[in-house]
């Protein structure tokens, strides 16, 4: 081994490889549900997911079998196969994917399990309810749909009683699928989970105020798979606290997630999957380290509004009140504390052509931005998943200029 | 037919029709989906009026609203910041789709017109929670517009507002039913005028001139038609010309389920129940829109049904380019009529769009093979 490498190992998270495994096992179980007598529901990233642990109904989550096409480079294939089926190119890349999918068994795992059930909560985005009609009428199986109204400005008495009456809905949905009365005891343990779950994800995520930051956004876009999949059990709470430790261990013996930390950035939308790996390296080599993110802080940011001891009433405000499901000024606040909380000195915004809840409005962020802060932004046009939406020598020059910009402005501090 | 000149004119000058309606009547509200519920902003004594794109370029809109926006959107928010809305006393926004979504907020950010709303009608309708949380939010716009009308909205009010669109409805839903009975009765692009127009112009004023219309075209004796009967289907369809170019080759649109048609006047209000659940129930029982849910399949049926009442010979989906909503119902709607054996074709239109070129051959050869 050489010594750079010996370098780069120690730079290596190790929780990464446990990670995986919780995944892979997280994923057979979901695969031989079936043999195992377990049900199986399709649920959306922001759907609130504790009432099917608390029944021990398996939840599958087609966004993050997206996230997984796009990462293995599968997602240009599939998307053109949508587009056969007469899906047009400017669908979201997730939906086009999953629908693919279940027509060609494609992706990574040869396709998901088949549902029993589809869960869909809109506090994202209008897509997903699209979406999941597809797939009910595909599947023909029952679709529950959580309707979260948009909070603009405000999260009105109308709005809770609305979602509050649904959850009630909701578990009378689950009650039937499975034909067995819910507990309200296993509830109120799993939310207690859930919620020590987001905390100790807030924890980690939190880790990275530290200069020079312990891990990047591009760990986190990874390791945000457990928050989302397994929210609600112990194996997410276990793992997050030694994540944590391990982060803490990071900061103290000064180990760094990029060699030369001297600028500090944050990221808006999600990820460019396919493009991570040259995304992160082109960020490094301008020792710049994108140390936070909106996406990934989307699963701790409402846990101002969960209350532990009383998980199920107080479910209706925190899956309504999420980063997307609110106003654009809203959420240029949250980007602005993000600014203050990890001190960044630039802001890079993916416009995805897939996601338009998330990128109408970023043009208003950046402005806001520019005029609060003066720090640089820059916008890249990309998409999650399929790659002809992105240009690598485009993107290439923006972030170089970028980058200078941000160079001269601290030779001028 | 003469009568239907003040309806051409409406539309060929929006801004000219606004400028009037405001130096006699009062204040301007602005609306951009089906879902406005225009019986209150009439009964609070506002104007409620549909805005389309100008179609003009879009340069200060770009600032705000990536290309990858639907070309409505960004149209009117384009004109809206050009000044060419200035007429506006402001806007509502029904919550629909995303794009519509975000437009709210760009709007509330950057415009400054006296009045704004957001109504965040429920997405699934065919829920008990849901209609009473429809209830819980057409109350709260009658309270937005009672403080901006400086005084209260009486049932009386609503009540009379109700009759009237109630009797709009019936027209346009009698003047449809003509169309479909006699396609030559009146020409498609004199039927489009009829449409638009009454999505902008005086309310009381409109109601006279359909009346006046209805009856004379059920005095008309029209000629028997032997062309291709079409249901134009999709979203919002601004294109006079579609209506124009299906005629000269050789067919007739005979029924709508677009945003700015059928699914827009449908139904009629019960007028003996409470109005505010009048409004409810209207709003929830509608041929609903994408971007709404009813069930898995609503949408495929009612098209199917509508093809049958109709008895059609094919169907055009109009979309706009980027409408989700709308390209995620496509594929099965297709699917539906196919099925049936409805031949269809499926056209993506931009407002931006120069000229029909390309179109037009399509939709001939079309025509021709059905
Ligand atoms: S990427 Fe955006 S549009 Fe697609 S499912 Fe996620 S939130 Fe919805
Ligand atoms: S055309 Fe489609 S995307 Fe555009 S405003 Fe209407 S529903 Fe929304």
């Amino acid at each position: 081994m050489t010594d750079t490498d010996k370098k780069k190992d120690k730079r290596k998270i190790r929780a990464a490889k446990k990670m995986r495994e919780i995944m892979t096992t997280y994923y057979l179980d979901a695969m031989t549900a079936r043999e195992n007598n377990k049900k199986v529901a399709w649920i959306t990233s922001g759907g609130p997911v504790e009432p099917l642990i608390a029944m021990d109904i398996i939840p599958v989550y087609p966004e993050n079998h997206g996230a997984m096409i796009g990462a293995s480079k599968m997602g240009e294939e599939l998307c053109i196969k949508a587009e056969e089926m007469g899906y047009s190119q400017d669908l979201c890349s997730y939906a086009r994917t999953d629908i693919a999918c279940c027509k060609v068994n494609g992706g990574p795992m040869g396709g998901l399990p088949q549902p029993d059930m589809l869960i869909c909560c809109n506090n994202i985005c209008g897509t997903v309810l699209k979406w999941y009609e597809v797939q009910a009428r595909h599947f023909n199986v029952p679709l529950f749909i959580l309707d979260t109204p948009i909070c603009h400005t405000d999260y009105s008495r109308e709005v809770e009683s609305y979602v509050r009456r649904q959850m009630d809905e909701y578990i009378i949905f689950l009650e039937t699928a499975v034909d067995k009365k819910f507990d309200h005891d296993k509830m109120a343990e799993v939310g207690r989970l859930a919620f020590q779950g987001q905390k100790l994800w807030q924890k980690v995520l939190k880790t990275t105020t530290h200069k020079p930051s312990p891990m990047s956004a591009f760990d986190a876009f990874f390791f945000l798979a457990l928050i989302v999949t397994l929210r609600g059990t112990q194996i997410a709470v276990d793992f997050y606290e030694e994540l944590s430790l391990e982060m803490e261990e990071r900061i103290q013996t000064d180990i760094s997630i990029i060699p030369h930390e001297k600028y500090r950035l944050l990221w808006d939308n999600l990820p460019v999957w396919y493009q991570l790996k040259w995304l992160s390296q082109k960020f490094s080599d301008h020792n710049a380290c994108l140390v936070a993110d909106t996406y990934t802080s989307a699963w701790c940011s409402a846990l101002k509004y969960i209350d532990e001891n009383n998980f199920l009433d107080s479910m209706a405000q925190a899956y309504t009140r999420i980063h997307l499901n609110i106003g654009v000024d809203q959420m240029a606040d949250q980007v602005l504390d993000m600014i203050r909380t990890y001190d960044v000195d630039g802001f890079v915004m993916h416009s995805n052509r897939s996601c338009k809840p998330y990128s109408f409005g970023q043009m208003d962020i950046m402005n806001i931005v520019r005029k609060k802060t003066g720090i640089p932004v820059v916008m890249l046009e990309a998409d999650m998943v399929d790659p002809r939406s992105f240009s690598l020598s485009q993107t290439d020059t923006r972030i170089d200029a970028f980058m200078e910009i941000i160079k001269q402005k601290e030779w001028v501090r | 037919m003469k009568e239907i000149n003040p309806f051409h004119a409406a539309i060929n000058d929006p801004g000219g029709l606004a400028a009037g309606i405001k130096k006699r009547s009062g204040k301007i509200l602005g609306y951009m989906c089906s879902y406005a519920p225009e019986e209150l902003i009439h009964a609070a004594g506002f104007h409620p009026m549909r805005l389309f794109s100008s179609k003009s370029d879009i340069c200060l809109a770009q600032n705000h609203l990536q290309a990858y926006c639907c070309s409505l959107v960004r149209g009117v928010l384009e004109d809206s910041l050009a000044g060419r809305l200035d007429y506006l006393e402001g806007m509502v926004f029904p919550h629909t789709c995303d794009s519509i979504q975000r437009l709210s907020d760009i709007w509330r950010l950057n415009t400054k017109f006296n009045f704004f709303a957001d109504v965040v009608m429920p997405t699934k309708l065919n829920t008990k929670s849901a209609r009473t949380y429809m209830t819980d939010v057409l109350k709260k716009f009658k309270t937005d517009l009672e403080k901006a009308a400086e005084h209260s909205i009486t049932q009386n009010d609503l009540q009379n507002s109700i009759s009237l669109f109630n009797r709009i409805r019936r027209d346009l839903s009698r003047i449809y039913e003509l169309k479909s009975q006699f396609p030559s009765i009146i020409k498609g692009t004199d039927l489009f005028a009829i449409i638009k127009g009454s999505m902008i112009m005086d309310r009381e004023e409109l109601a006279q001139r359909l009346e006046t219309i209805v009856l004379l075209l059920e005095k008309k004796d029209p000629p028997p038609y032997s062309g291709k009967r079409i249901i134009l289907a999709g979203s919002i369809c601004d294109m006079q010309d579609i209506y124009k170019l299906i005629e000269a080759s050789g067919g007739s649109v005979v029924a709508d389920d677009l945003c700015t048609g059928n699914r827009w006047f449908e139904g009629s209000m019960p007028e003996n129940i409470d109005p505010i659940e009048a409004l409810t129930a209207r709003y929830a029982d509608r041929a609903i829109c994408p971007a709404k849910h009813s069930g898995n399949t609503t949408r495929g049926e009612n098209l199917l049904a509508l093809a049958d009442t109709h008895k059609v010979d094919g169907v055009i989906f109009a979309t706009l380019k980027f409408c989700d909503p709308h390209a995620f119902d496509y594929p099965y709607m297709k699917e539906f009529l196919e099925k049936s054996s409805i031949k269809n074709l499926h056209l993506e239109l931009d407002d931006q769009q120069q000229g029909l070129g390309q179109l037009s051959t399509r939709l001939e050869t079309f025509i021709h093979m059905i």
